[in-house]
Parts: structure tokens; sequence; C-alpha cells
């Protein structure tokens, strides 16, 4: 999770973070870390490029991208496979 | 109309400076890149980490202008930008190739409207009013003034936030020297003028304007009239163009105290000032501003600044020709051209 | 308003997009229900049989041909060209170069279409890519390429925000009108297909597979499409010349800005809502005076429903004709203000309410409906024509029958 944490910094552009900064379980969206629609997009093309998951229904997002903890359990789970 | 507030950020030591610099920036280059201010004091970080460098400039100097005027929040906003966010759409296209249309990044893609800037402006200040953005080369930043203005004519702003902003990127300065338009040997910004040969220097910038109808106690300047004219046929028609411009304002040529004109070095684009020089402004002192901020089609963004700021604060030997001025200027005259195509015509005076 | 405003009429109309070359074919799609969308067939990319646009049915030379331009000139100024020249020879202006004649066209692409080719060889060896390629980049110059053309020189401009540019173009250009500045204006805007908007639309996921379905619940997204549209705005000095009927006044217009995420509309539709009041303030109409609103209705999720919220909130309970001809032309982008301003000002001309292609559900947070059915003989004398742009840049349109 702190590889990815050290990802999603980098996609972002989220340049006063660290990961130690970000909760596993901390909300990522609206609360938390505040993220917002361009920053789900940009996730979904971080997993691809990182982890070859393609998420082609955005709806899913929303429960994929809840939180770190979320997200790394959905990597392991489709890692390779196309969704 | 009133210039309540202006704000640069430009190759010399503008931003914040509320005179001219007393010193020159000297550069041995031909592409000059803009001095730029730490812009996490500018501009929201939350909205800083999406922004490429033109949109921070851009936000940047918005706001400092906005601060200046004492301004939270103005009733419109009209930006002019020639090439708009050219870094997002480099970093857009490249990805788009080299990953043959796969893992594209939507960050960039947004980023790259043309409209970017007066959007983030608008949306770091919660402005819902009037927001518009003209990218015609070389009257990018004319047409915003236009538009700007008649909003204040028809009482639609008491007050318009009007600006410019243009950048040179590495990819955008190698296709535009392609086109034979920079020296291709360096050269110091301080003997651009005085040694004119084929070519100018590359140069960016963004400068904003806060306009308003009525006057206050603490404005800059005027902005009596702007005009533009396109492709025009030689020195006669320009020289009657700015004939009908000044007598517009029941002026000539011998009124101006100075001149600013956008001679940039190069031979052929110089010729129609130096004809000018000669005739219509023998008697006038004339000083130029390319050797400042470089070439580039929102460059008189930078020159209405120059003349604004000279207005207001007097000269502190900045330039050429103005340190031989007996006294602060009360009327200045800007013309300037893009490559021979768009035109324009400024008249500043003291309030 | 805050004084009397001089009146600007519309003398003349121009247009081409997936449905139609010039008017009258435009005309014959609509009242023939035929859409323009298809599969991608001007552009080589990865996005052929699996997103649907809607193409204007000619090559760069055709286009070319029709315009009287160079096929190696960008495709956005060969439809601006064809769609300008149909405009001014409708207003029967022969005279431009003795009236202050203005050019305001609005554009998002410039020459991407070919700078995205000639990037291909340059990114790989900044000495390689053809130079040509690349001189009409900028949208200011696909703009002085038709001025040019167009034998226009006394005043051209060029407007860029996204969706809303053409639109923006149109009251700038009336505005240079009011303030006697200009006699006559061509505005409008122009936009062609590049493989650089379909990849960037596509990443932000708001593309729709099929044909969209504006303003329908199981709505999935926009098909992209391409266009010029240009109207001819005149003085009333200059009508009184003219031997023809104006089709039009533009009698409202407002552009305000949402001020709330660089892509995404506010839920509530502030910015539209802002536009459609503006608007009808400066009209000096209400509500119950539109006859027809042409919908910005992209058939994303996002606009669709921040739009029908601004409607609901402004027009409840009595709602008038609606539909979104984006359901034919596709989003045509820089181009849609002035394509469906054109489209807005044969609505007045000839009585006609547009059909929305595709629809089946209402939306579940409004109490209106699109109309489905193409309407004729209708009393139409008010138009309200909408176009909401990334940026937040809303504006809204109104047109109205000359006399009323």
């Amino acid at each position: 999770m702190y590889d990815l944490k050290t990802q999603i910094i980098e996609q972002l552009n989220l340049q006063d973070k660290k990961p130690e900064d970000i909760g596993d379980d901390e909300p990522l969206f609206v609360e938390g870390l505040g993220l917002d629609s361009i920053d789900a997009l940009e996730l979904i093309v971080l997993l691809q490029q990182n982890y070859k998951i393609k998420l082609s229904n955005a709806e899913d997002g929303p429960k994929v991208f809840r939180s770190i903890r979320t997200m790394a359990e959905y990597i392991t789970e489709h890692q390779g496979k196309k969704v | 109309m009133f210039i309540r507030a202006l704000a640069s950020i430009s190759p010399q030591h503008t931003f914040g400076a509320d005179e001219l610099p007393s010193e020159i920036v000297t550069y041995h280059t031909n592409r000059l890149a803009c001095i730029e201010p730490d812009y996490k004091a500018w501009v929201d970080l939350k909205m800083i980490r999406r922004m490429s460098r033109i949109i921070k400039m851009g936000v940047a100097a918005a706001s400092l202008c906005l601060k200046n005027a004492g301004l939270e929040v103005p009733d419109a906003i009209v930006t002019g930008s020639a090439y708009g966010c050219l870094e997002d759409t480099g970093i857009f296209l490249n990805r788009m190739i080299e990953f043959n249309e796969e893992m594209l990044n939507p960050t960039a893609f947004i980023q790259s409207t043309h409209n970017t800037v007066a959007a983030q402006i608008a949306l770091s200040v919660k402005c819902y009013g009037y927001n518009n953005t003209f990218v015609h080369r070389g009257f990018s930043f004319e047409s915003a003034l236009m538009d700007g203005i008649m909003l204040l004519k028809d009482n639609d702003a008491n007050n318009v936030l009007v600006g410019a902003a243009d950048e040179i990127t590495d990819i955008s300065f190698a296709i535009l020297r392609r086109f034979g338009i920079y020296r291709e040997q360096e050269v110091s910004n301080l003997q651009l003028i005085g040694e004119p040969a084929r070519g100018t220097i590359a140069g960016e910038g963004a400068a904003f304007f806060l306009l308003t109808k009525e006057g206050s106690p603490n404005d800059c300047a005027t902005l009596d009239a702007i005009h533009c004219f396109y492709k025009p046929d030689g020195v006669e028609e320009i020289t009657s163009e700015i004939d009908s411009f000044l007598r517009a304002q029941s002026l000539a040529a011998a009124d101006m105290d100075l001149v600013i004109n956008g001679q940039n070095g190069d031979l052929a684009n110089d010729s129609i000032y130096k004809q000018l020089n000669t005739m219509m402004f023998a008697q006038t002192p004339v000083t130029q501003y390319k050797h400042l901020c470089g070439e580039y089609p929102t460059s008189s963004a930078f020159a209405l600044w120059y003349a604004t700021t000279l207005i207001k604060n007097g000269n502190t030997g900045f330039g050429a020709g103005i340190d031989t001025l007996s006294s602060k200027p009360r009327k200045i005259l800007i013309y300037n051209h893009y490559k021979n195509i768009h035109h324009s015509l400024f008249l500043v005076s003291a309030c | 308003m805050n004084y009397s405003d001089p009146v600007v009429y519309v003398a003349g109309l121009g247009v081409i997009s997936a449905i139609g070359n010039n008017v009258p074919e435009t005309l014959a799609a609509f009242s023939n229900q035929q859409p323009g969308m298809g599969d991608i067939t001007m552009l080589d990319t990865i996005h052929r049989t699996q997103l649907p646009v809607a193409e204007v049915k000619l090559n760069n030379h055709e286009l070319a041909g029709l315009g009287g331009m160079q096929p190696t000139q960008p495709r956005t100024a060969l439809l601006s060209m064809v769609a300008a020249r149909e405009a001014l020879s409708d207003a029967g202006i022969s005279n431009i170069d003795q009236l202050r004649t203005g050019f305001i066209s609005a554009n998002t692409t410039g020459g991407m279409d070919l700078s995205e080719n000639f990037f291909s060889e340059f990114r790989k060896d900044h000495k390689a890519g053809n130079l040509h390629d690349v001189i009409n980049h900028e949208c200011g110059t696909v703009t002085d390429l038709v001025a040019d053309a167009l034998g226009v020189h006394h005043y051209i401009s060029t407007i860029s925000t996204a969706c809303s540019s053409s639109a923006n173009a149109i009251f700038f250009g009336a505005r240079l009108i009011r303030h006697n500045m200009l006699d006559l204006v061509i505005a409008g805007g122009t936009d062609a297909l590049t493989k650089f908007t379909i990849n960037g639309f596509n990443t932000l996921m708001i593309l729709d597979k099929e044909f969209c379905k504006p303003f329908d619940e199981n709505r999935k997204g926009l098909n992209l499409g391409e266009g010029a549209g240009y109207v001819v705005l005149v003085s009333e000095k200059l009508l009184k010349g003219l031997k023809k009927k104006p089709y039009a006044t533009l009698s409202g217009y407002a552009n305000t800005n949402d001020a709330y995420h660089q892509t995404a509309s506010s839920p509530e539709g502030t910015g539209s809502w802002l536009a459609m009041t503006g608007a009808l303030k400066r009209s000096g109409l209400s509500t119950g005076d539109i006859d027809y609103i042409n919908l910005h209705g992209t058939g994303t999720q996002n606009n669709d429903v921040a739009e029908g919220t601004a409607i609901q909130r402004l027009f409840a309970p009595v709602f008038p004709y609606m539909s979104s001809t984006k359901s034919f032309t596709g989003h045509t982008l820089g181009a849609s203000g002035s394509i469906e301003a054109v489209f807005s000002c044969l609505a007045i001309e000839h009585g006609i309410i547009y059909p929305n292609l595709r629809f089946s559900t209402q939306m579940k947070e409004l109490s209106f409906m699109p109309e489905t059915k193409y309407l004729s003989n209708q009393p139409v004398n008010h138009v309200m024509s909408n176009s909401f742009g990334f940026g937040g840049n809303c504006s809204s349109l109104i047109f109205s029958k000359a006399g009323i």
C-alpha cells in the first residue's frame, strides 16, 4: 500500500503530501484527501499503466477508489484481468 | 477607461513592482524566460497541482492585479492568448502518439483548452460573471481589451479584469525556430534593437489590468483608445491609420510625450518603425520594449504594463530613450505590429 | 437593459455538419429525421469502429473545392469557409469591402488535424515533420485564412471558450455593431474532428459507444461531431438597404461562469441558470415568451442534469418545446453554439420544432421531457439557444422574429 500511495501522489501531483500522510482507510474522495472527478479518471489510468487493470465502467470507480485499502484489494484481485 | 491596477510576470523583475525596475535583466540568448514568483503564495494549493506554467503565470498575475486593486472578485474576466496552453497540449499529444492512443491522462487534455487561464481565475475567486478568451494571434490581447471596454460602456460591469498570457516551451521554440524567426546566434538583449539583423528573440509573459469606467484616486493611468488594423498596404497606410487614430482623440504625433514601439531587432520587421521614426515621429521620443520581454503575440500587454507604470511612477532608467525625458510622460502612444499582419495602437494618458 | 440598444438583425445563415453541407440539406435531414452519426472514416485511429462520430460527409479535397480553399489547409478552415460563404451569399451583400465588416470566428481545434501529424514525426527528430502541417496550427490562423478568402480585413478575431465559443462569437459580433464599430459581422465558429479531441474526450469517459440520447434517463454520453455555422449580423441601417427580410433579431444574450469545476457543471446548474436568466433579462422577455429551447443537451450525465435542473428552476411549471439537435449533429464543440444559432433562426423562419432523437425515458430529476416529434407550422417567435462549455463557460442566446 505504501507503493500505491507513492504512485497516487505522483500521478495526481499531490506536491504537499507524503505517503505517511495518507491513511490506509482514509476516504479518498470528497472528504479525507478531497479528490475529485478528474482525479478519479487519473486513477483509472494509473490502474491501467501500473497494474494492467482496465476499469472500463466509470461507475465502479467510487467503490474501488473509496480508500487506499479498497484500491489495494481490488488490484490484488484483478491484476492483469480486464474488468 | 481607467487602469486601476495592473500586474506583470515577464523576463524582467516586473512582478510586484510598483515602478519600473531600476535595472534591466540582461540575457545572452535567443529565448527569454519569465522570472517567476513563488506561486504557492498566489495560487490555491489545491488548484496548483494541475496547473501548468502558463496557467500559474496567468492566475498569479491576475491575483496580484486584484490585490493591487483592492478587489476580491471582479465583475468580468477577459483574457487573450495566441498559443493557449502549449505545455499541456504537447504532453497530451506526446502520450497519444507514444502510447498509441491508450492510457492517456485526462488532466493534460482538460488543461490544454485555451480558456483555462480565464476559467481558473474565475474558479479561484468564484467569479460568476462574464468570462471570455480571445485567441487571435497578434490581436488576442487587443480583442480582450475591446471586449472589456464594451462591457464597461454598456454598464454590464463596473470593473473588468483583462489580461493576456503566452508562453514559449521547448517544443514551441524548436518549431518556431525552424521558421527562421529567431536569431541563430545568441544575442544580448541589450544589443537586440541597436544591432538589427535577421531574426528576433523569443519571449513570453502574462499581464493583467483592472479596468473601470469610473475614476478613483489611485488610478494608474487612463486607456483612452485602442485600434487594430490588419495587413496594411505599406508605411503610407500605417501612417494614415496612426494619424486617424490620434485625430479621433483630437491629437497629433507632436502631442505624444513618448512612443513605445514594437521593434524586435529583426531588420525586415523593424523597417516600418524606422521609417515612422524619421517621418511621423521625427520630433517625438521613441523607445522599445521587446528587448525586455522578447517577441510573442501578446507582447503588447507587456507594453501596456510598461507605459502605465511609467506614467504612474516615472522613469528609473529602464529604457533607452526614456532616460532622456525631461519629465514624467503624460501621453504615451504604443504602436506594435506582429509579423506585419496584426497592427495595434494604444493611447495611454496620465489621469 | 441599460440604454436603448440598437437592434441587431440576422440577415444570412450558413451551416455545414454531419447532416448536411448547407441549409437546404440540413432542413431536409431534420424533416426526414436523419441523424449524421456513423463510424469514423476520415481519421486513422484505434477508436474506429469503437466510437460513433458525426462527420461531415466530405473529405478535405471536396471541402476545399466547395469553398475555394486549398486542401492542404486545416479542415477547420475548410469547413469554416464553406459555411461562412453560404451565410454571406445568403445575406446578399456584395460590397463587404465598402462596409465596416467584421469576421468573428470561434474554434477550439485550430489546425490540430494537421499538427498532430507533424508532431508524430517531430517528436522523434526535431528536424523532421513538414512545416506546412504546423504553420496553421493556431486557432487564430484558421480565422485569418478564412478572412482572407472572404475578403474581410476591417475587424477579425477568434474566440475559444470550449463548447460556448461560437455563441460568444455571435454576441461579441453583435455588440461591435451596437457600439457602431462595425456595420456587419459574419459571426460563428468551426471545429473539425481530430485524434486529439477524440482521445481527449475518451479519457474523460463521456463518449457514448452508441448514438447519443440527450436528456434521456439512460444516456451514456456524447458523440463528437464536426462542422461550422455562421450568421451574418447587420445593423438596422444596413438592413434597410438589403432586399431580403431578416431571419430574426438577436434579442438576448448572456455569458456567465459556473465557477464550480474545470469540466463538471454544478449540480444545480448555477452557471446555466445565470446565463438563461441574463439572456431573458436583456431581451425583456419572460420565460412564457420562449417558444423553443435548443438545448446544449450533449447527452452526458453531468450536462443534461445540470442544464435540466436550471431549466426546471427557471421555467417551471410551464415549459416550452425543447430538444437537443446534438442528437442529429453530435457535439460540434467550438462550432456548436453557432450551428445551433443557425438552427434557431431557421426554426423561427420556418416554424419548426426539431425533434430530440432516441429519447425514451424522462430523467428522474426533471418534470419535463424534450420534444420527440418533428413539428412544423408552429408559431415560433422566440428561441433560446444554450451552450455550456468546459471552464464553466455558460452562454445563452435568444433569437426573436423580426418586427415583434
